[in-house]
């Protein structure tokens, strides 16, 4: 296992069984993700890229093999041990932005840190950074229906961010934005990698959006087709 | 933030929804509230029953009297400690819409065998120097504003008066109240002999005997003697606890606790298939913020409890309301009926046992999606299952 490595997957394997026919995403799957590298992932619908993403942020466990984050196993963490982790180090950025309704821009962002002991007014200086960080500080009161499709990913940005975590784990994260707004996006993730060190991992069909991570892997019916420890950061 | 701020916005998040989920459970309460009132009114009586007083009427039905020789008859049984006798007066203030319930009773021995009532000294020993003296219940008494010295015109819709009249002028010479603040105090009672001496008809009898025992537990035995003295006579008798002889003349109006008990476990059964088809739902269509909340790190314990807290709030929201509501309902009834309804309140112990079935109804109507969302599994929950 490189010592460097914030992730490191040895011999991963994940099957699941769907009616009376077992399906293999992964076999024998092996990559480390250094700190600071910003990684796109992409490949054909059923590659098994969203899987990778969930076993990376423990919302999914490996039939077989080891997951370690930081040098320890996180593959045998009990449920409530994983959501304590996912709190601590993982920001999580969904293509359908995924904010709560009910909440406005603030107490969206706000959301990740009734998970931590900070303070009311830690907290707020918190929510307020991030929120200027993704350029929505004027828009903090509006609810996520009166915001576009921009704005409200940009809010699940300042989610993600504003517990500080080590790794920010996207799905799509333009997924759903017209191309202009997917720049931008894509920019302020940029920034987040070389700006503030975050560690990104973005799933993505779209090549023009893998041009913003540093390296891209490509997956194929769960195997990588480049070398996952290729141009490691 | 807390996560009651969150609790919150998810409960008012559909507000339609939240009014009338909470008007059914507030419709609940309300029926709960003034119905377990009223049942406590009716059977105010039964609580306050001495466990020593037996009562002993015709056994045909009490509104038959006995003969006067009873009382000495009953004197002589092992067991019993004293013996008083009341008739039924029938009486009305000025007009027929007055109704007070007015006794005659025997002066010397009535407050012997109610000793939880209590009368001054100085005013019983007046009552019982004056045959023409009454003592009045501390309600009825403030009901009316009469005073210790005031002549009261009291006339009954059964007896005559031998001056020709249905009136008799009654002087009040005391005011009675209860030990207990529960005790009912909205009647009046006034001398036998000189009803006896003063109507026209009705003989030496009396209405019923009221007779206390050494001990409560020779209540059976004592009754039984009772009865068996006066057995193949040309009036029988029935001797009964008092408890057992209050709840028997409100149970002629019908089974009380079962029809109470019906109204409300109906409405209760409404309302937690309703409240809890709706919790239900309302966190079914949250299964994808639920997945979201536990992908960002929140536990399943945590999501449990919240969705548990959720549903005792919209418990708690409905049932205070309506709880509130049976309040004025009985404060506004216990003023028009105080006569008839001395204890109409809506008192604490209704209140308690009104928190503790709205604690319930949140628990029972919140668990079944509250374990779903413990269970729901992250990626099923982003895939809408």
């Amino acid at each position: 296992m490189s010592e460097e490595a914030l992730f490191d997957l040895q011999g991963v394997a994940k099957k699941f069984v769907k009616g009376k026919e077992q399906i293999t995403i992964f076999e024998d799957l092996n990559m480390q993700i250094a700190q600071g590298d910003f990684l796109a992932i992409m490949g054909p619908s059923g590659s098994g890229k969203t899987t990778l993403l969930n076993l990376l942020g423990g919302v999914d466990q490996p039939t077989s093999g080891e997951v370690s984050f930081e040098q320890k196993r996180i593959d045998k963490l009990s449920e409530g041990k994983l959501a304590e982790w996912r709190a601590n180090n993982i920001g999580f950025i969904f293509q359908f932005y995924n904010l709560m309704p009910m909440l406005n821009a603030y107490r969206n962002v706000e959301l990740p840190l009734l998970l931590t002991k900070l303070s009311g007014s830690e907290r707020k200086k918190r929510v307020e950074n991030a929120l200027k960080l993704v350029g929505l500080a004027d828009r903090a009161k509006h609810m996520p229906n009166e915001m576009s499709g921009g704005q409200q990913q940009r809010v699940a940005i300042a989610r993600a961010v504003v517990s500080d975590p080590k790794l920010l784990l996207c799905d799509e994260p333009t997924g759903d934005l017209d191309r202009k707004t997917a720049d931008e996006i894509l920019e302020t993730l940029q920034l987040l990698n070389t700006e503030f060190g975050k560690t990104i991992v973005m799933v993505t069909h779209d090549p023009s959006a893998a041009k913003y991570a540093k390296r891209t892997l490509h997956l194929d019916k769960g195997e990588f087709v480049t070398d996952p420890s290729a141009n490691v950061a | 933030m807390k996560d009651l701020y969150l609790i919150y916005k998810n409960l008012t998040r559909k507000k339609t929804r939240l009014f009338l989920t909470c008007f059914a459970i507030f419709i609940a309460f309300l029926i709960f509230g003034s119905i377990t009132a009223l049942k406590g009114a009716l059977n105010s009586g039964v609580e306050m029953s001495a466990d020593n007083r037996l009562i002993t009427v015709n056994k045909i039905n009490f509104t038959q009297p006995l003969p006067y020789s009873y009382v000495n008859k009953v004197k002589s049984i092992e067991g019993i400690k004293d013996v008083s006798h009341a008739n039924w007066f029938g009486g009305f203030y000025q007009e027929p819409a007055n109704q007070i319930v007015t006794m005659a009773v025997d002066p010397e021995t009535y407050f012997t065998v109610y000793d939880d009532l209590v009368v001054p000294e100085e005013q019983l020993s007046q009552w019982k120097s004056n045959r023409r003296g009454v003592l009045v219940g501390e309600r009825i008494a403030k009901t009316f504003n009469w005073q210790i010295g005031d002549t009261i015109p009291m006339s009954s819709n059964i007896f005559s008066n031998k001056d020709g009249t249905q009136t008799w002028q009654l002087q009040i010479d005391g005011i009675f109240r209860g030990e207990n603040e529960k005790a009912d105090t909205g009647y009046m009672v006034f001398h036998y002999k000189y009803f006896m001496e003063t109507q026209t008809w009705g003989g030496d009898n009396i209405g019923w005997l009221i007779v206390t025992t050494t001990d409560a537990s020779l209540n059976q035995q004592v009754s039984d003697a009772i009865d068996e003295s006066f057995a193949n006579s040309a009036a029988e008798t029935e001797t009964s606890t008092e408890a057992a002889f209050n709840k028997a003349f409100i149970e002629q109006i019908g089974n009380i606790g079962l029809i109470i008990f019906g109204v409300v476990f109906m409405a209760f059964f409404t309302i937690l298939v309703v409240v809890g088809n709706t919790m239900v739902l309302a966190i079914r269509e949250r299964t994808n913020e639920i997945a979201v909340l536990k992908t960002l790190g929140f536990s399943s314990p945590r999501i449990f409890k919240m969705i548990l807290i959720e549903s005792c709030m919209l418990s708690f929201i409905g049932g205070l309301l309506g709880l509130g509501a049976a309040f004025v309902i009985v404060q506004g009834a216990s003023q028009e009926l105080s006569r008839f309804l001395p204890n109409l309140v809506l008192d604490q112990s209704i209140v308690l046992q009104a928190l503790g079935y709205m604690l319930l109804l949140g628990l029972v109507t919140g668990i079944v999606p509250a374990v779903r969302a413990l269970r729901l599994n992250i990626i099923s929950g982003f895939q809408g299952a």
